[in-house]
This record gives structure tokens, sequence and C-alpha cells, in this order.
């Protein structure tokens, strides 16, 4: 598969990011793309900066410098909210589901533009009524939503009281309630035992045909090697080498990466 | 005395379980059983039928306005996890404010009390809930960034600034722009009168006439001022379950779990935060108005963080998180702990004939040497107030031990404004009858 270079600007671009915490670098440089449509893996061996490279997309972090661009908007520094609303969603590594409230209220917390955000028509008679009505809808897609990932008999459950896959599947299952453009999985299938993993994978894939755009860090290299597009490896806080599951494969940075050999 | 243990329900037979089950049996029963206890308390004392009403009417007084206090400590604390421990600050804000709106204009104000903007009673309240909700938007601009306790200490640094602010002698009386106005300062300020007293004084005079054969004719406007009162905190129920039970209410939730997923999933949560801030902070003020406001006279001494730590402890009884806990807690909290020791010492003091008088700590003791345990018996019943505080550590220690979320604290009361339980239900039932999957 040889690189695309005329059609559409990439969803994601990243240029250039650098972050230091104290005297240690955590981002030195980081630049890929993702293309629309796409499933992409970012891998690399632990502490090569990939969380923290999501947190900087995510606005949780901000970059010394670099510039990030979402649908050729600039995002840098942007607020966690304001970026997760523009159609950027992203998971946790450790998953971080609402532990004192029910399955279903996590699920149903995330649709954005909820009229009952609004205190006043949540307790005023009379537009209380389209609070309700659009509740209904949430209910609806909530509980799809919670059938495709099979937690729907947990749905009473909180949250806290899940096992660790199924909180992984509930976090995965609540930020597409966001209905993303680009989804930021970190690690989505830690935990998760290998026939539901298939299912979410085959999940994934079947939103990615519909125009949904996923970028994944995964540690399992099978799954990337077989699902992903294009994968970006990081190394020490830069992009080693972006390219096909294949290119990467036979490159042998990527091997001496992970083996620790890398002769700096 | 008389805390419900574990869940009730567990011993009740289960023909009456089943009416545990609703919130306002919950209440009734509970506020049944202080009602009996202070009853007998009363009969033991030798109370008289309005000695009996007035000793209710106290009980109902206090337990409604630590109810509604309670509710918004849930509101901030239970729901938002936003830790307020400045309630009483806002409550002060708004009776304060309301009264200096009030007060006759220079120049009609009887000698020696102070003047002020000469407002009508019921725009003065508007004001004065404004006021507190404004000064909770300010008090939670710069607080955002904090977390938990450094945010609890901002608002505990902020009320206390009110008080001392209420305190100052530069502000005891003063003139803007031509208009004398003042906070009293140490002295205190005359409230406004009440509506409900002046109504029974004026127009509805015949039914304290009416009733002034068999009982003290005060009782009438006194019970209606409680009614009244429980009237406000049934419309703050109303309005705190409503939030509680809607998207927004969902996402206060959301907060107080994990803020940062919180805005990961796309919501500003300062906005949210803030607005519930407010809310609270504009309630608080109307019970600062309607508590102190109705007593006739406020001054900084009212305002101490006492108070706003034994609302605290209501919502602490009753379990963060859910409204019927903080009613209940309320009730629990003023019926023991708050009114119990004055009742528990009159009474000791009725059936017991305790001679003397033990002014000091070491008088009892002395006493105690010399074989006579009424100098500490004596001693102790004095300190009402410090004997709150013992009686509230006692019990916090228990709650610890045994029911650390609290009476109704895990309990579920599902934020949706629909009744999301039953749907879920069904289709699980539903699923399970058509063989789908499990």
């Amino acid at each position: 598969m040889s690189e695309p270079t005329s059609g559409q600007r990439p969803l994601l671009e990243v240029e250039s990011l650098h972050k230091s915490f104290g005297g240690i670098t955590a981002l030195d440089g980081v630049t890929f793309e993702v293309k629309s449509g796409t499933l992409t893996g970012l891998i690399g061996p632990n502490g090569a900066g990939k969380s923290t490279t999501f947190n900087a997309i995510g606005g949780i972090l901000q970059p010394d410098s670099g510039t990030i661009r979402f649908s050729g908007e600039e995002i840098t520094g942007e607020s966690p909210d304001r970026i997760a609303g523009k159609g950027l969603v992203r998971t946790f590594q450790i998953s971080r589901e609402f532990r004192n409230m029910t399955v279903i209220e996590n699920m149903m917390i995330a649709p954005t533009n909820q009229r009952g955000e609004s205190a006043l028509q949540s307790v005023t008679p009379g537009l209380r009524e389209d609070v309700s009505e659009q509740e209904e809808r949430i209910f609806e897609r909530a509980w799809e939503m919670l059938e495709l990932f099979d937690i729907d008999h947990l749905a009473l459950e909180n949250a806290g009281a899940l096992s660790g896959g199924q909180r992984k599947l509930l976090e995965l299952a609540r930020a597409l309630m966001l209905d993303p453009e680009l989804l930021l999985l970190d690690e989505p299938f830690a935990g998760v035992n290998p026939t539901l993993e298939k299912t979410l994978i085959d999940r994934v894939e079947t939103l990615r045909d519909e125009g949904h755009t996923f970028l994944l860090v995964e540690h399992d290299m099978d799954m990337i090697m077989d699902h992903c597009e294009r994968v970006i490896v990081m190394h020490q806080g830069d992009t080693l080498l972006t390219g096909t599951p294949e290119e990467v494969q036979s490159e042998e940075r990527v091997v001496e990466a992970y083996l620790g050999g890398s002769g700096v | 005395m008389s805390v419900p243990e574990d869940p009730v329900a567990d011993r009740l037979p289960d023909s009456l379980a089943v009416y545990w089950e609703s919130d306002v049996v919950k209440i009734g029963a509970t506020l049944a059983a202080v009602y009996l206890l202070y009853v007998v308390a009363g009969f033991l004392l030798g109370y008289g039928l309005s000695g009996q009403l007035n000793s209710l009417r106290r009980l109902t007084f206090l337990i409604v306005l630590y109810s509604i206090g309670a509710l918004v400590v849930n509101l901030h604390w239970g729901y938002s996890g936003l830790f307020n421990i400045g309630v009483v600050g806002f409550m002060a804000v708004g009776v304060y404010t309301t009264t200096i709106l009030t007060r006759p204009v220079a120049g009609q104000t009887p000698t020696g009390t102070l003047p002020g903007l000469g407002l009508p009673l019921p725009i003065a309240i508007v004001g004065g809930v404004l006021a507190a909700a404004l000064v909770g938007y300010v008090a939670a601009l710069p607080s955002l960034r904090l977390r938990d306790d450094y945010f609890a200490i901002v608002t505990l640094a902020f009320a206390e600034i009110i008080r001392i602010t209420a305190k100052a002698s530069e502000l005891q009386e003063f003139t803007v722009f031509g208009t004398t106005l003042g906070t009293g300062g140490g002295r205190g300020i005359r409230t406004f009168p009440n509506p409900v007293n002046q109504f029974f004084e004026g127009t509805g005079a015949p039914v304290v006439d009416a009733v002034s054969g068999t009982v003290d004719g005060s009782l009438v406007a006194g019970w209606a001022f409680v009614l009244v009162l429980t009237g406000v905190l049934v419309c703050v129920l109303w309005m705190i379950v409503r939030l509680a039970g809607s998207p927004f209410g969902r996402v206060l939730k959301g907060i107080r779990d994990d803020e940062e997923a919180t805005t990961a999933l796309a919501k500003d949560t300062n906005s949210f935060k803030i607005r519930a801030f407010i809310i609270g902070s504009g309630i608080l003020g109307f019970l600062g108005i309607i508590w102190q406001g109705s007593q006739g006279y406020i001054s900084p001494g009212l305002f101490v963080p006492q108070l706003t730590f034994f609302i605290w402890i209501a919502v602490i009884i009753g379990g963060a998180g859910s409204n019927t806990g903080s009613i209940i807690g309320s009730i629990l909290f003023v019926g023991t702990i708050y009114l119990g020791p004055g009742y528990v010492r009159r009474l000791i003091e009725e059936f017991v004939s305790l001679s003397g008088r033990a002014a000091t700590f070491p008088d009892a003791l002395a006493a105690l040497a010399g074989g006579d345990v009424s100098g500490i018996l004596l001693y102790t019943l004095d300190q009402t107030s410090a004997l709150r505080v013992v009686l509230t550590g006692v019990l916090l220690i228990w709650l610890l031990k045994r029911r650390p979320d609290g009476l109704f604290g895990n309990r579920r009361e599902m934020a949706s404004s629909i009744d999301v339980e039953s749907r879920v239900r069904d289709r699980q039932s539903s699923d399970a009858t058509t063989g789908g999957e499990e």
C-alpha cells in the first residue's frame, strides 16, 4: 500500500509535539497524521510517550510546543470538553467509569446537546416534557449500545461493581454514545477475553466502514498487524516511523526499539 | 435514642416492609417516632396542651430549617462533590441583604435603630436570594481549580470573611450617595416583621381569639409559620429532586465520581459546578431569611461555623446522595443531638432532686471527691452545647463503624427525568422470556 498523496486532508495532524516534565522529556517531536476512515495503530515500548501523546491531543495536557489539527482546525491547547465536543473523543488506559452510577446512567450521561443539562429546563414544568422526550431517545440508543456490547444485563449495576474487562467495554460503549468522528482508544482490549475482543474488533471495523476513524494504542502485535491499515511507531518520545503493518514489521529499527537496543 | 438500625425493612414483617419502600412513609414514620418521644417527654415534664404544642412547634421548626440546609449540602456534596463548608456565610448574606433592604429609610426609623433602603419585603427577599447567589458565584470562581478539601477551606474562609465583615464597626452605620445604612456591626440589627405574625395580629386575629380559650393564642401564628416553612421545604425538595433526576443532575454525579472523565465526554464541568453552587447558595440565602430573619434580630454571632457543621452532621447521618436521607438525617439530628440534651436535663431535674450548683469543673470534681455525684451531673447537664458536640462525636464514630455511607447513603436514586429502572427491568425480563442473550 503506497502513501496516497492526493485526496482529502488528514483528519488528525500532529506536528512536532514537545512536552517535558522537569528534566524528563516525554514528547520530543511527535509528528503523524491519521486519515479519515482508517483504523490506525499507535505502538511503541513502555514509556515511549503514547499515553502522553493521547493526553496532549485530548487537551488534558498542554504541549510545550507543536500543533494539533483536527479536521483542519487547530485544537492545540483547547479544553478537553471543547475538543470532545468537536468529535474527537478519547478513552483512558485505566478505565474511568463513574463508579457510583449505574451502567445505564454511565451511558446516558454521554450524548452532547442534552436539553436537560440546563437546570432551568430540567425543573420547569412544561419544559421538562421536552427533556423527557429526549431522554427516551437517549435511553433507546444507550440500550442498543449496551446490547451490542453484551452488557445489557448489567444495566442497573453500579459501574464500580463491574469486572475490569466489563469496564473496558462500558468505557468504549460510552465513548461511542458521543458518535465521535475520531476515537482515541488507549489499550481498549486489555483484560477483555479473546472471544469478546474479536467481537469488539468486528464492531470497530464496522464503525470504521461507516466512516468513523480510530487511533488505537495496543500492545497485541497480532491484533495491530491483522486489523490496522497504518501503524505509527513511537520510541523515546518521538515518532520512529509510519507505514503499513508489513512495512513496520520488516523494519529493523522497530524490532530494535522493542528489544531496547537503540543506540542513545 | 431511637436511631433506626440497619435497613429497617429487614426487621419489619413483609406486609409492613412494602410500605417502608415509600419515601413519604420513611420520613413520616421517623417524624412520628421523634414526635412520640417528645410527647412522652412533655408528658413526664407535666406540660399542658399549650406546652406540648409549643415543644412540638419548636422541634418541627428546627427540623424543617435543618432539612432545607441539608438538602442544599446534599446537592453540593452528595451530587456534585462540592465540599461546601461555608453554608452559614450564604445564609448570612441572604438575611443581612434582606434586612438592610427592608429597614425604613433614615428619618422614619425609631430612634436608636438602623436605617436602610425601605423596600417592601418581597422585593427585599428576592434581593437577598440574588445576593447570596452572587456571592456563591464569586466564591465558586477562584475555587474551581481546587479539589475537594482545598475548595472546602475556601468556602469556610469565605463564610468567616462574611461574618467578620458583618461585625466590622466600620460598616455598623455608613452613608453612601446620601443613603444611610449599615450592618449593625457586633451589636446586630433588627430584622423585618414576620408577615405571618402580622397577619394573625390583624386580619387573622379572630382565629387567635377563638383558640385562646383552650391554648395559648401565640401558638396559632407559630404553627402557621411552621406550616409556611414546611411549604418552602416541599418546594425546595421538589426542585432538588427534579434537578437531581435530570441530565443536569447526571452530569453533576459524573463530576463527583470523576471530573476528568466527565470533561472527556464533552461536558464543560466548570459551568455545571458553578451553576450547582449558585443554585445552592441562593437557596441558602433564602434559608437565612426565613430562619434567622424570622427571629426579629440578627447579629454576626448567629453565623458561626458550628451551624454549618450541624447541617453537615444531618447530611452525614442520612447519607450523602439521598434527598430522603437528608431529611431523615435532619429529623434525627434535631430530635436527638440538638434538642435532646436540653430535654434530658429537664427530665433529670424533674425526677432526681439535684441541689446546689457546680459552676466550674473543679467544683464538680470536688463534690465528686466528697462522694456527691450530683455535682458532676449538674455540671455536665449545664453544658448543653458541649453535650451536643460530645453526642455528635459519639454518633460519628458509631456511623463510621456501622454505616459509613450514612443511613441511606447506598440507595439508588437514578438521575434521569424518565423511569429508567423500570424500562430496563422490562427489557431484561422480556429478554429472559424470549430466550435472548443473558
